[in-house]
């Protein structure tokens, strides 16, 4: 057996193709990408897009019909018996054993990985401490919550102390006290050196977790990139918005000239006054129509109109450098700053923008 | 822990997930008796007790019928072990997945619950005699100089029974279960020799012909050949002893392999 040396990649897939008997479309079509040891790594994509395709064949469930895939060096057609070794995979639906106690299908799960018997009674109860089921580890399945299952299947996947974890949209359908837990022990396992790929359909789970994200569409990677990178793909979905108020209420030009040293700002595209009205979408004429949904700004009330409250808008390739000028540029004008955020775009506008609004 | 070769490995998956079986079954012994032995149990009482009693069956019957029906609960106990479980595994439960993930190869998995359901068949078979004793009392006839070799019978039919549960439970999807129980369970149920010896069949030579392609036949010729003691002297026909132990292993052999190659397509795409 070959000890892969160290700086191998933990995961390495290289223009794997996937094409399914009866099928004409290739449901991987040519996937190259690497995850890091100790990397939290997303796999984004809308459903049927060849996410669990992949997965598939790095769990050795999906034989691929062309291109390779490796874990810690080990080629996954080759060696399903060490690939099974060094991996776990925490399903998206409880795949639990119904038959068995709580205790047990850790214990058993263990045993069927070589570990020895002490050690897996000892690490099966600290797990379950750990994730808060030491009370009901006597338990059957059975009466176990969605989030204790979620959570039994982590504990069950820590058993055997694999190299990479498989999480196929762990949050799903849980309640947000299990999601923020799972999310908080996600990492900390992370931390501990684990490697974990995540498939989700949660842009804020992928957004929080991942260090890179890829996000697949019709058997082809679209993107691979961090989050903070993916986000400047969208053109102009960078923006800072201000809002001042115009200290002298009796200067009928003060507005206009407050809005004609924004404009003059270096690097600054656009600028936007943001109505007064109730709805107050992000690039409401010119921007890109992707950028409609998720952005919310509060518009000034007939109030703050009446006190000289105005809405800017500055739109930049980078608006977060623009934020001492702007101020500064207010401030000149006779105004005075009453906040100043950055509106970045969202992961979410990012994959609708890269995958599309139809629905599949 | 990665050190092992991956022979060990397989081989400690193999035998914990065995161990997994035998602990669950374990649990639920009197359920599963209850299940094995309750259609034998009353078959015994019917066919052994009750139409002897009112004349309409020879007490010799008896002792022609009830290698068969050892074989029928043998054979059940085992396939019942493996189709069922296997059809719902596949289907949608998914309990298997986490067996399929442990480091042995993917057909290990299916040849365990093979064997698996073979123990069950020579559990339920072993318990039917002392069962049988207590019903027919003095009807109770069963040769013993044939043991080792009834022992071997009891063996290959609790195998023979696993191998088409296999090949059953990979096949059969979870919507079809009851239709599919009932167009192959009923014909396997009444054309495998089990309620009349084969060599009986000879004036209905179609039929006699039909059941050789049922293993039961084999399966409970074979233990009429290690069962049935002589009568006035004169050994009973049964199928010859050579053809009954080639069909028997040919079965095992044949609903192994096609088994777990469909078993292996149904995890692995």
């Amino acid at each position: 057996m070959s000890v892969p040396a160290s700086n191998t990649p933990a995961i390495e897939v290289r223009d794997l193709v996937k094409l399914y008997q009866k099928s004409k479309t290739n449901a991987v079509d040519g996937v190259s990408f690497e995850v890091r040891r100790g990397e939290i790594f997303g796999l984004l994509g809308p459903n049927g897009a060849g996410k669990t395709t992949t997965i598939g064949v790095l769990t050795t469930a999906v034989v691929p019909t062309g291109g390779t895939a490796s874990i810690m060096g080990i080629d996954v057609a080759r060696d399903p018996i060490g690939i099974k070794q060094r991996i776990a995979v925490v399903p998206q639906q409880s795949n639990l054993d119904r038959s068995l106690k709580v205790r047990e299908i850790l214990t058993f799960h263990a045993a069927y990985h070589s570990v020895g018997r002490k050690e897996r009674e000892t690490r099966a109860d600290a797990l379950l401490d750990e994730l808060g089921l030491g009370e009901r580890k006597n338990e059957k399945v059975n009466r176990y919550s969605g989030g204790m299952a979620q959570r039994l299947m982590i504990a069950r996947a820590l058993m055997h102390s694999p190299d990479v974890l498989f999480l196929d949209e762990p949050t799903n359908n849980l309640d947000p006290q299990s999601r923020l837990f799972l999310w908080d022990r996600i990492r900390s396992l992370n931390q501990q050196g684990l490697t974990i790929l995540l498939t989700t359909h949660d842009m804020d789970e992928a957004d929080k977790l991942c260090e890179r994200i890829a996000i697949m569409d019709r058997g082809k990677i679209l993107v691979n990139n961090t989050s903070a990178e993916l986000k400047k793909m969208i053109p102009g979905g960078n923006a800072l918005e201000i809002r001042s108020r115009i200290i002298d209420s009796s200067d009928k030009l003060a507005h206009q000239r407050l809005r004609d040293s924004l404009q003059a700002l270096p690097g600054v595209s656009k600028v936007e006054e943001v109505a007064a009205g109730p709805v107050a979408p992000i690039a409401t004429a010119a921007g890109p129509p992707w950028a409609q949904r998720g952005s919310v700004s509060v518009p000034a009330s007939p109030q703050e109109e009446e006190m000289g409250i105005v809405t800017f808008r500055l739109y930049a390739e980078n608006a977060g450098s623009l934020v001492g000028a702007a101020a500064q540029a207010v401030l000149t004008a006779g105004a005075e700053v009453r906040d100043l955020h950055l509106k970045q775009a969202t992961l979410e506008e990012v994959f609708i923008y890269l995958t599309g609004r139809h629905l599949r | 822990m990665h050190s092992k070769s991956r022979f060990s490995l397989a081989a400690a998956a193999f035998f914990a997930i065995l161990q997994r079986d035998i602990v669950i079954t374990g649990r639920e012994f009197v359920p599963f008796l209850l299940q094995a032995l309750m259609q034998p149990l009353f078959f015994l009482f019917i066919f052994g007790k009750v139409l002897p009693g009112i004349g309409l069956a020879a007490g010799a019957f008896v002792a022609v019928m009830l290698p068969g029906i050892v074989g029928l609960t043998i054979f059940l106990a085992a396939m019942q072990g493996v189709t069922l479980p296997l059809v719902l595994d596949l289907g949608f439960a998914r309990e298997i997945d986490d067996r399929l993930l442990a480091p042995l190869p993917v057909p290990l998995v299916a040849i365990e619950k093979v064997i698996f359901a073979a123990i069950r068949g020579v559990i339920a078979g072993s318990v039917i005699f002392p069962l049988a004793y207590w019903i027919l009392g003095d009807r109770y006839a069963v040769r013993s100089d044939h043991v080792a070799m009834l022992a071997g019978m009891i063996l290959l039919t609790a195998c023979v029974g696993a191998g088409i549960g296999l090949v059953m439970g990979t096949v059969i999807k979870p919507e079809q279960i009851s239709l599919m129980f009932t167009l192959i369970f009923t014909p396997l149920l009444f054309t495998g020799c089990t309620y009349y010896p084969w060599a009986a069949l000879n004036n209905i030579r179609w039929f006699q012909v039909v059941t050789l392609f049922n293993p039961l036949t084999y399966a409970a010729e074979g233990l009429r050949y290690t069962m049935v003691p002589p009568v006035h002297g004169r050994v009973v026909p049964t199928l010859g002893i050579y053809w009954v132990l080639f069909a028997m292993c040919a079965s095992i052999l044949g609903t192994v392999t096609v088994g777990t190659k469909t078993f292996r397509k149904r995890v692995v795409n």
